[in-house]
């Protein structure tokens, strides 16, 4: 890890903060560039309080584990319930794509997880648009608009992966303290659960997933799971995950100090292909049987790659050993790719706790000339 | 479902303890008839074009995408399940452009390999499949009585152990359904798992390329003249079909327990647990004897009422047999 990546990095996520981090920016920044100041680190952050909460599930209507989660969620909001007055934080929870669940597809007319560009979001409306960008639009108008004010304070959407990848949180940035604090509450509470912190490693601005229309927002993925199947350990995992993830919430608002630390973050650095026959494009190879289930392994170069059908073994042949991670994703296949890598680095996390009711009304009137 | 449809055994009579078959010269090979399931796809694709390693002495094997349309979509099919079309009265319908696009194929697939039931029908058809089920490498036999068949699944045991390969057999009057390989005098089914739908796994392919193989080389021997000996095989008959716990309105309550999830072919005793619903309560499988349950959590079944099937086992006969 060489300090001029750092300082490439810094620079990118030095923008990403802006505007959101409250008072401590300059030691975000700081922070982020390596040079871990102990003082720093136990200096808090303070964050708005998260007061609307949005659990999602079937955005992929065949990643069955946030269906039914959800379905269990509205089951139990239906219910009255004593602490109904008591709780300070509304939860919202969506079943985000209807048609494709009751279809049991991962999509009806294009990927509604790719919809949530602002150029989409905002685009002309053509004669006959798929149903997935009417819709993500309509989930837009519930749960943001995008970068606006109204927008939820947090969006946790839920998927399943075919990829041995665990429990890992997917998301745009990588000095969202919010999501990188949820993610370590539940390391502590969950020792046992292979759990990640997956990095996009993109800018907000190119940002397409449902997880960008909050202010802070991530994907929870989890498998090994085929789509179409609801596994029971798959499903008891994120449950505990997202139940977890509330009660942090809860303990945020209520003004618990969390105190900074460490977390690796693995932030993605491109995607590999299968090989392809040139002229029907059908694969001509599967991932290799060493590498396959081998998520968030190191691939070395000369590395088993892919066997072909022909029983060939083909090798990696990029220079830099990099995380392997989505090995065989069922779904990505149409999409181009076998699997992706990433580059792991060890992220420092400041202490964080929410900010007071006079806090946030002085923010709101700084917020107010910063726009 | 399946109705008994008549097959006629043709060329077999008795001699001794050892049955004189015809040579079993019309051989497939189905892959894509579910069009997610990827391992048969991939390696009929690669027969087609280049069949060296399906070539055998005395026998014409074509390699044939059963569902191009679903493949191209990877999806297990288009307007209804093939592998469920091939019924007395889709094949005998006429008409045509409205029927169901499965429908058509299985009519066309009947004109090319069969007619089901007539003499001039495909010798043997093996049909590639992959469940998302913990089911191994499994045969599927739809007849206790097809000795040619019992004596192949034979072979092919003895010849992948200490590995297994599990026979399967669905001979069910109500559970039995018409597949496209039953256009074939001796249908075998090809069941690997577990696999998801749409993904390709090396060590799936792997098992279900080394089982044909021996399956093509026991039907080289046969055709050859060898006499294989009476033999015994031991086979997991369907008994019943288990759907999951659903609420009035149809909906999934309980997901299939930990306890019981990926344990194909382990005995399920009364009592032991069988589903969990999802705030954590445990529902006990209530059956009155020990049974084998398959096909735990497969994918495609969600839609047919189906969280498992339970099996029985059973050892069946197989008389000697050799190339009449």
């Amino acid at each position: 890890m060489t300090s001029g990546e750092n300082r490439g990095r810094d620079a990118e996520s030095g923008k990403l903060c802006e505007g959101r981090k409250g008072a401590r920016r300059l030691t975000a920044r700081r922070i982020s560039a390596g040079k871990i100041n102990q003082m720093d680190v136990d200096e808090e952050v303070c964050l708005p309080r998260l007061s609307r909460v949005a659990v999602c599930g079937g955005t992929h209507g065949n990643e069955l584990s946030g269906v039914y989660l959800v379905r269990e969620l509205l089951k139990l909001q239906r219910r009255p319930s004593e602490d109904d007055d008591e709780e300070p934080t509304s939860l919202l929870t969506v079943l985000s794509n209807p048609r494709a669940i009751q279809q049991g597809r991962r999509y009806t007319d294009t990927d509604l997880n790719r919809c949530f560009t602002l150029a989409t979001l905002n685009g002309p409306t053509s004669d006959s648009p798929p149903y997935e960008i009417l819709r993500a639009r309509e989930l837009n108008a519930m749960l943001g608009p995008k970068g606006g004010p109204g927008a939820v304070d947090l969006v946790c959407d839920l998927h399943n992966t075919t990829a041995n990848m665990g429990l890992c949180f997917i998301a745009y940035s990588d000095c969202d303290w919010i999501c990188l604090h949820i993610f370590k509450h539940l390391q502590r509470q969950m020792p046992d659960a292979p759990m990640r912190f997956v990095h996009l490693g993109m800018s907000e601005k190119e940002s397409y997933s449902l997880d960008s229309v909050g202010k802070h927002g991530f994907a929870m993925e989890l498998g090994p799971q085929p789509h179409g199947v609801v596994r029971s350990d798959i499903y008891v995992l994120m449950n505990a995950g997202v139940q977890h993830m509330l009660d942090w919430v809860h303990l945020f608002n209520s003004g618990a100090v969390f105190e900074g630390g460490f977390v690796d973050v693995f932030t993605l650095v491109k995607n590999i292909d299968y090989p392809r026959d040139k002229m029907t494009h059908n694969i001509t190879a599967a991932v290799h049987s060493h590498l396959q289930d081998r998520d968030f392994c190191l691939l070395r170069p000369h590395d088993p790659l892919f066997q072909t059908f022909t029983g060939e073994t083909l090798r990696y042949s990029g220079s830099e050993p990099l995380y392997a991670l989505f090995i065989n994703e069922g779904s990505y296949y149409e999409k181009g790719i076998a699997l992706t890598l990433a580059r792991k680095r060890r992220l420092a996390v400041p202490a964080i706790r929410a900010q007071t009711e006079e806090e946030e009304q002085a923010r709101g009137f700084t917020s107010e000339e910063e726009e | 479902m399946g109705q008994s449809e008549p097959r006629s055994v043709s060329g077999m009579s008795l001699h001794g303890s050892t049955a004189r078959l015809s040579e079993a010269r019309r051989v497939a090979i189905f892959g894509g008839t579910h069009g997610n399931e990827m391992s048969g796809v991939a390696l009929v694709n690669l027969w087609i074009k280049n069949g060296a390693d399906i070539q055998r002495r005395g026998a014409d094997i074509k390699p044939f995408i059963t569902n191009p349309k679903a493949v191209e979509k990877c999806v297990r099919y288009v307007d209804t399940d093939l592998n469920r079309a091939f019924t007395h009265e889709n094949l005998s319908a006429s008409g045509g452009d409205e029927f169901p696009y499965e429908v058509r194929r299985a009519q066309e697939i009947n004109r090319m390999f069969g007619p089901k039931g007539s003499p001039e029908a495909y010798d043997v058809i093996f049909d590639l499949h992959n469940t998302t089920s913990n089911m191994g490498c499994t045969l599927i036999l739809e007849s206790s009585k097809d000795h040619f068949n019992l004596q192949m699944m034979n072979y092919i045991k003895k010849a992948i152990s200490p590995a297994s390969c599990l026979v399967l057999l669905n001979e069910h009057p109500l559970l039995k359904y018409s597949t496209s390989r039953s256009v074939a005098k001796h249908p075998v089914g090809l069941e690997v798992g577990p696999q998801p739908q749409g993904v390709l796994r090396s060590n799936i392919f792997e098992a279900m390329r080394v089982i044909l193989k021996h399956a093509l080389d026991f039907i080289e021997l046969f055709n050859e003249g060898m006499e294989f000996p009476p033999c015994t095989v031991e086979v997991f008959r369907v008994s019943e079909r288990i759907d999951y716990p659903r609420d009035a309105n149809g909906n999934i309550i309980a997901m299939v327990h930990p306890n019981l999830q990926d344990c194909d072919w382990e005995p399920l005793n009364p009592g032991d647990p069988m589903f969990q619903t999802f705030d954590g309560k445990t529902i006990p499988y209530q059956g009155s004897c020990t049974v084998y349950p398959t096909f735990i959590n497969e994918a495609a079944y969600y839609e047919k009422q189906q969280a498992f099937m339970t099996t029985r086992r059973e050892t069946l006969a197989a008389s000697g047999i050799r190339k009449a």
